[in-house]
């Protein structure tokens, strides 16, 4: 099942209405979390269609995801707007806004369960964007001031690595804490 | 093998700025469970300037950071006041504190703060944080966020209201209450600290 909506998420052209995906439970979204056997990036950015500077943000998303269409990098817009909105807010949003970026809804309203897991730094404010390649992580809690802020936090993901830099990285992670 | 050796060394540098730089990496603000919170005085909405040392009979205050304009805290607001009114005749009031920058959020402005307590009939003292001093020696990292201080103002519990923002009729925890709860008897809340969707406080750049 799981599988099933990876694929609807991953593959198929997104954005557009019909194929916008609303996940009822943590449990299912987490897989997008774990897609750490490939060499793709991801960019997951949480957001909603009343958070006004996650609004403001997510041309640069877009932006993003045009210019790297030929890298390897998957970009979920992931709309954590109230269930109640889904239909009368989010979905006409996103016919008026036709992203090019894949986008899912997390209706999970036992947040509490799940914030930790996403990132442990995380408050819980929107907007917030995890980027992740393999097991290699960054997160981010608040909204980008431009694209170029945004290019830069995700284009060091794309270079290939050398060793000392994944060690860099294992250091960063081993002294990053909440 | 001269190469490795620059290499190594390289890499040792790398390491020591990265060890030197890491405190910079994860900022650590804010209040935690546990630490005493500092007073503050603020103008509230009821026209006064409002200390936690006014309230002289308070056991504990549910400080709440909250705002006129984020869903999340509209979506509150009603739990907000019907906690106040049913914890306040217990020794426990709601204060609550607007922290965005009103230059920023122009919906969060005293004049509009003022309108909302009215029509809304708050009967908790509603402040703004002039100058945004307080949400972050506070450590607020959202609205709505709630402190919970005992007498002595120590932190006893941070976090959501309940665990469910979007329908009140399945809420299966009443964190703050639960931990009032906790703290009169004498115990230690638990949890002691949740998380909740909710809107970044506006700061301007």
């Amino acid at each position: 099942m799981q599988k099933i909506w990876l694929l609807l998420v991953l593959t198929t052209g997104l954005g557009s209405l019909k194929a916008q995906q609303v996940f009822e439970s943590f449990d299912d979204f987490a897989p997008l979390l774990e897609r750490t056997q490939t060499d793709t990036t991801y960019v997951i950015n949480f957001w909603a269609t009343w958070c006004g500077p996650c609004v403001k943000e997510l041309p640069y998303f877009e932006q993003l995801n045009r210019s790297l269409a030929q890298r390897k990098v998957k970009i979920i817009l992931v709309s954590l707007d109230f269930r109640k909105d889904l239909e009368t807010k989010l979905k006409p949003f996103l016919a008026q806004r036709q992203f090019s970026a894949s986008v899912a809804a997390l209706v999970d309203s036992r947040q509490q369960l799940w914030i930790d897991k996403i990132d442990s730094s995380w408050s819980g404010a929107l907007p917030a964007t995890l980027v992740y390649r393999g097991d290699v992580r960054t997160f981010k809690e608040g909204e980008f001031d431009d694209f170029e802020e945004l290019q830069q936090f995700v284009l060091g993901f794309l270079t290939p690595k050398t060793k000392s830099f994944v060690i860099m990285d294992k250091i960063t992670t081993l002294f990053k804490f909440d | 093998m001269k190469t490795k050796t620059g290499l190594g060394i390289g890499f040792f540098a790398s390491v020591l700025f990265l060890l030197f730089s890491f405190p910079q990496l994860s900022p650590v603000t804010g209040l935690k469970v546990g630490d005493i919170a500092p007073d503050f005085q603020l103008k509230s909405t009821s026209g006064k300037m409002v200390t936690l040392k006014d309230y002289k009979t308070a056991k504990g205050y549910i400080v709440v950071f909250t705002c006129n304009t984020c869903p999340y805290a509209q979506a509150y607001e009603q739990r907000i006041i019907d906690l106040h009114n049913k914890m306040e005749p217990m020794g426990w009031p709601v204060v609550a504190i607007m922290p965005n920058d009103p230059s920023v959020q122009p919906g969060d402005g005293f004049d509009r703060m003022t309108e909302r307590a009215k029509q809304k009939k708050y009967p908790f003292e509603y402040l703004l944080d002039e100058g945004q001093k307080v949400f972050p020696a506070y450590g607020a990292a959202r609205t709505p966020h709630v402190f919970l201080l005992d007498k002595d103002r120590k932190v006893r519990y941070i976090g959501a209201i309940d665990d469910n923002a979007d329908d009140e009729s399945l809420i299966t925890r009443r964190y703050v209450e639960e931990a009032i709860a906790a703290v009169e008897k004498g115990n230690e809340p638990d949890p002691s600290l949740t998380k909740a969707v909710g809107c970044m406080i506006k700061v301007k750049k």
